[in-house]
């Protein structure tokens, strides 16, 4: 028993799980700190006596705590994904996937246009000299602090539903795609480059058979990235559409009416989205460098 | 690396010989609707003949071709521009076909100067400066012949010489949204964030038990929507910058705190092993070999933060403000259909955020010389 613990902790999933055990300490402490001039000014108003375990009992089970307690949160998430119809527009579900939707479409999208991008600029020096520098300063533009803009021109235009919000996310994930797939096409090694010169290849086949197979597990780590980014892109692109539906939509809603639960559920929502796609494309990652004959890191 | 794209234009005068055919289709052609046909509008014949005789004079002197591109593109894109007063809105077949001409003829230009190699160093670098100059000019020069000559609405995208206009004109209150955005909320948030992810780093690096569990949480932290808790900090601190500064520190933290971990890890068994023969103690081997060894690291999440500070500032803005800053001036700005402001803003912004991120290269430049990115 001992043993197996040792082990566990000499690894990673010890450390992990301790240290989420103390981000989750310290934010039931924080909570009940910062809940509770308010929970004393409510005891005060109505006269009762309290005890400290009335105060601290009282703090974790507010309305509209200044900070909820985790396990609010788990029962608002759970209230609002099991037992909310999934067509309910109060269901969890039904904003993520509102959200999700967005997300995949402009990943895809922006994913694409990213290899595009970088075959391009690859195979041609004048669009790498010229182009290359420009993809770098077009993410010093602030296009989240704009996304809420190109909706509502996009909107003025007719162009509304997924696309818009799918383009801020496109715009968003196709930065790390370029740049990881550039470094990528470019990684193979100069003596392979020089065999298959020696065989005489042709420019298609050098990219078929030797760069772009050198290029994947760039791909895959810009791609982690990206579908992160596009998920940003989503949920600030929901922020001005009038709060309709989204994950971007409820944060906004709560925050107009106070509600911190509401708010802190569409975060944690946001979060979990985040990690599982992180981790399908970790997941498809190593299927495809397995299937490729790679080795196992 | 040679290059087949490049080889074949500059080897094949292809684009001034299709730029040349398009200046004189377009005399043919009319120029609008009202202003009847190109030889009638003295501007636009100006236009042909610059980017004719610019053509033919690749064609004849090819060495010169650089000098003739350049003047001849340019001074089409010149007449177009001052044709737009007469043309507005309503630009026929014969404009866009000098439109197009005069782009054939700068990506002709384009070509040519990343073909060039020169011998010293200097020049290199005024080529290497020169292309994407080139490129970023001609974005601007098109997005104003396209704008204008097809008569976009100004409500949907303004041309750049009227977000100059608009901007010019409107100093006082960008500056004042600077002021507000960037000196106090980004600047401040940035220090903390960066300064608090640093030491917390350091402090974790003492026990290999927390750094294990660190990395990875702290990784997909880095991945996580963070920008979403501007609502919460806006309930906390308050409407004016204090509330925008902490979802700045918020979100600089983690990338900070991950990257310097990962950095203080980075220098070389060997190196340590030497440090330890020298007897050195734990602040000496940290302050003379691990930070900075750790320097790349750190400097990666500095840059990474330059822009995520700009953009956690910004948007933090929509969620309440007191009325300056530059989030509340474009969320207002939009509302009330005046998009030149609100791409005034954004150039401030753009502006604002490469500065930033140059500065922080120019230092990295400074104190990691000895990098193998930096020693080519």
């Amino acid at each position: 028993m001992s043993k197996t613990l040792a082990r566990l902790f000499a690894g990673k999933t010890g450390p992990v799980l301790f240290v989420i055990a103390a981000i989750i300490a310290i934010w039931y402490v924080a909570a009940i700190l910062m809940n509770t001039p308010w929970q004393r000014d409510v005891f005060a108003r109505a006269g009762t006596d309290y005890s400290t375990s009335m105060l601290i009992a009282a703090t974790l089970a507010q309305e509209r705590p200044v900070l909820p307690a985790p396990h609010q949160v788990a029962v608002e998430i759970w209230k609002t994904t099991a037992l909310k119809k999934i067509t309910s527009k109060r269901s969890l579900v039904f904003h993520s996937w509102v959200t999700l939707s967005s997300t995949l479409l402009g990943f895809l999208i922006g994913t694409a246009l990213g290899i595009a991008l970088a075959v391009a600029i690859v195979h041609s020096r004048t669009l790498d000299r010229s182009l290359m520098p420009w993809i770098i300063t077009s993410q010093t533009i602030p296009i989240l602090a704009i996304a809420p803009m190109i909706i509502v021109v996009l909107n003025a235009i007719g162009i509304s539903g997924l696309l818009p919000k799918a383009f801020i996310s496109t715009y968003l994930s196709f930065f790390p795609v370029t740049v990881g797939m550039v470094k990528g096409l470019r990684s193979p090694d100069p003596m392979n480059l020089d065999l298959l010169r020696t065989y005489s290849a042709s420019r298609a086949q050098i990219f078929w058979k030797l760069r772009w197979p050198s290029s994947v597990p760039f791909l895959f780590a810009s791609m982690k990235v990206a579908v992160a980014i596009s998920l940003v892109g989503a949920i600030v692109g929901e922020l001005p559409t009038g709060a309709v539906a989204g994950l971007g939509a409820r944060l906004l809603a709560g925050s107009y009416y106070g509600q911190t639960i509401q708010i802190w559920s569409a975060l944690i929502a946001a979060a979990i989205i985040a990690a599982s796609l992180v981790t399908l494309v970790g997941i498809a990652n190593t299927i495809v460098l397995k299937r490729m004959g790679g080795q196992p890191s | 690396m040679r290059d087949l794209v490049t080889d074949f234009i500059v080897n094949h005068p292809l684009l001034p010989i299709l730029a040349g055919l398009a200046a004189l289709m377009a005399l043919m052609l009319s120029a609008s609707g009202e202003a009847g046909l190109v030889i009638a509008v003295p501007r636009l014949v100006l236009a042909a003949l610059a980017l004719a005789g610019g053509a033919a004079f690749c064609l004849w002197r090819s060495e010169w071709a650089i000098l003739a591109s350049a003047a001849s593109a340019h001074l089409t894109a010149w007449f177009l521009i001052e044709s737009l007063a007469q043309l507005a809105g309503a630009a026929g077949a014969g404009f866009w076909a000098l439109t197009i001409g005069a782009w054939l003829m700068a990506w002709y230009l384009a070509e040519r100067l990343s073909a060039l190699e020169p011998a010293s160093a200097g020049a290199r670098r005024i080529v290497n400066i020169a292309v994407p100059v080139l490129f970023g000019v001609w974005l601007l020069v098109l997005w104003e012949l396209i704008v204008r000559g097809a008569g976009v609405p100004w409500v949907l995208l303004p041309p750049p010489s009227q977000v100059g206009v608009r901007f010019a004109a409107s100093l006082d209150i960008l500056a004042a949204d600077f002021r507000q955005t960037f000196m106090k909320a980004v600047l401040i948030g940035y220090a903390l964030g960066c300064g608090a992810g640093f030491v917390v780093a350091v402090l974790v690096d003492r026990t290999p038990f927390l750094r294990r569990g660190l990395l990875p949480v702290g990784n997909m932290v880095s991945a996580l929507p963070i920008i979403g808790v501007a609502p919460i900090m806006v309930m906390w601190f308050g409407f004016d910058w204090p509330s925008k500064a902490a979802v700045v520190v918020i979100m600089t933290f983690f990338p900070m705190l991950v990257n310097t971990v990962a950095g203080l890890a980075a220098a070389g068994k060997m190196e340590r092993d030497l440090m330890h023969t020298y007897a050195a103690g734990y602040w000496q081997s940290l302050i003379k070999l691990r930070l900075p060894a750790a320097l790349p690291f750190i400097f990666n999440a500095l840059k990474i933060n330059s822009t995520l500070a700009l953009i956690g500032a910004i948007v933090a803005e929509f969620f309440g403000t007191p009325i300056v800053g530059m989030g509340f001036r474009i969320s207002t700005e939009v509302g009330r259909m005046n998009i030149d402001m609100v791409w005034a803003e954004i150039a401030v912004a753009a502006l604002a955020g490469s500065l930033f991120y140059g500065l922080v290269s120019v230092i990295e430049r400074a104190l990691t010389f000895w990098h193998p990115s930096y020693r080519s």
